[in-house]
């Protein structure tokens, strides 16, 4: 099985390379569109902000293979808020897979960013095969998308918000699977499986 | 919800880790890779290394370190000590730490904290503060707690959050290596002047002091080192203590049974 990770200028692509080879999978680390094309599974990780990564993927022309692709597909945290319509992160255009609007944590009542050990629940699909109702996983982030029809994974941070949506080949988690140690190695060989 | 974090700390040195007090009188711990597995085991939520001789030795070591705990450890880390340019960040960052603690250098050039928030992520970027009680209020301490400034603590920490910190680590040079508690009050006023986490650390000597400075001193996250190194305070122990005290942490179900 080939898995690529979308190489680009939004952070920690090693460390979800580090997370597949724990669970002996060979990933390649890639830009290259015909490399993300051929490959059985692809992940679109990132930390760092909206409109720099957004630029970045319009420069090497991946904005077209992305949404192009049939295969599963995997966005992890800003990888989840960059498939939707439109981030409020510096008023960013994204790549619309998703119908959603990534807002920012307004409430007074919270730190932001979210940084931490959530639950998350009502847990719908594949993605979670060996993942349970309430388990904690890492997250780090100062926007989310609201709850919505494609919303696999609920978590509440004051308000509740989409910690997982799926539609058809397209997957995404806003927290990080590559980082949530046991748990989350467990949701990575959910997807390596799908 | 959001639970609140126990992080452990390595104190490193030349790529071993060394752990008397945060600023004297060092010995040597061992590898900070097996000892960084072994607090995994224990369920810790975080891990901080930070490079204690950093601003006077190479920095290779470190970043083989860092590449050497990214492909072992599955949970998020943070690396610190010495950081002097925003080249130093992006080295860490690209060799696998999930954040970067910067002190000294964020104090002497503020707008450093904005740089690097607006190009790695404010997520990834933690503002370390040293404080030390100084005539009835808490100052801030350079260089490993060697250098005094007059510039006072919670505004500073206030200001570094205002220019885009995504965390507070703040250390209390009173009770660090006491094993006495953490500062409760420090920890409480920078808490609830900043709207970022803060991690509490210093002074930490048995799993009461933890209960405290969440309670009490409104911590986001509790820090410690050497209990931990040690073996005074069990990782498994603490959490199932506070979670029987009504402080929601994360424990995996295995460890849930037993608590």
């Amino acid at each position: 099985m080939k898995v690529a990770i979308i190489k680009y200028n939004a952070g920690n692509t090693e460390s979800v390379k580090n997370a597949l080879e724990r669970l002996g999978v060979k990933p390649v680390l890639t830009d290259s569109p015909e490399e993300i094309i051929s490959a059985d599974k692809v992940i679109f990780p990132g930390v760092g902000e909206a409109s720099n990564a957004m630029r970045y993927l319009r420069q090497k022309n991946l904005e077209v293979v992305i949404s192009s692709i049939n295969k599963p597909f995997l966005g992890i945290c800003l990888g989840m808020q960059l498939l939707c319509d439109f981030s409020e992160e510096n008023e960013t255009e994204c790549l619309g897979i998703f119908p959603y609007k990534v807002r920012k944590f307004s409430s007074s009542n919270v730190k932001v960013p979210h940084i931490g050990w959530n639950q998350i629940f009502d847990l719908k699909g594949k993605l979670f095969s060996y993942v349970r109702e309430g388990e904690f996983f890492y997250f780090v982030h100062s926007f989310y998308v609201d709850v919505g029809k494609d919303t696999t994974a609920i978590c509440d941070y004051d308000v509740k918000f989409s910690a997982a949506l799926e539609r058809e080949n397209f997957y995404a988690v806003q927290f990080h699977p590559e980082k949530s140690g046991s748990v989350g190695e467990r949701l990575l060989r959910g997807f390596l499986e799908l | 919800m959001l639970v609140k974090r126990i992080i452990a700390c390595l104190d490193v040195k030349g790529g071993r880790t060394v752990k008397g007090t945060r600023f004297l009188n060092l010995r040597d711990a061992g590898d900070p890779v097996e000892l960084a597995c072994e607090y995994c085991r224990q369920e810790v939520d975080e891990l901080v290394f930070l490079d204690i001789t950093a601003t006077n030795e190479k920095r290779k070591t470190l970043t083989s370190l860092v590449k050497r705990v990214a492909k072992n450890i599955n949970i998020p880390f943070t690396v610190g000590g010495g950081i002097n340019s925003i080249e130093d960040i992006e080295i860490l960052l690209s060799s696998g730490a999930d954040k970067v603690s910067i002190n000294t250098y964020a104090v002497r050039n503020p707008l450093v904290i904005t740089e690097s928030a607006k190009r790695f992520g404010t997520q990834c970027i933690v503002v370390a503060i040293d404080a030390k009680r100084v005539d009835g209020d808490y100052k801030v301490f350079l260089n490993g707690g060697r250098e005094a400034t007059t510039i006072d603590a919670v505004l500073w920490a206030k200001r570094a959050s205002e220019l885009g910190a995504g965390e507070i680590l703040l250390t209390s040079m009173d009770t660090d290596g006491t094993k006495l508690g953490f500062d409760i009050e420090l920890t409480r006023l920078v808490s609830e002047s900043v709207k970022i986490p803060v991690i509490a650390s210093g002074g930490a000597g048995k799993i009461e002091h933890f209960e405290q400075v969440f309670k009490q001193g409104k911590a986001d996250a509790a820090l410690a080192a050497s209990i931990f190194h040690f073996r005074e305070v069990d990782i498994l122990q603490l959490k199932k203590y506070l979670l029987l005290s009504g402080i929601e942490v994360r424990l995996t179900e295995a460890f849930l049974d037993v608590a």
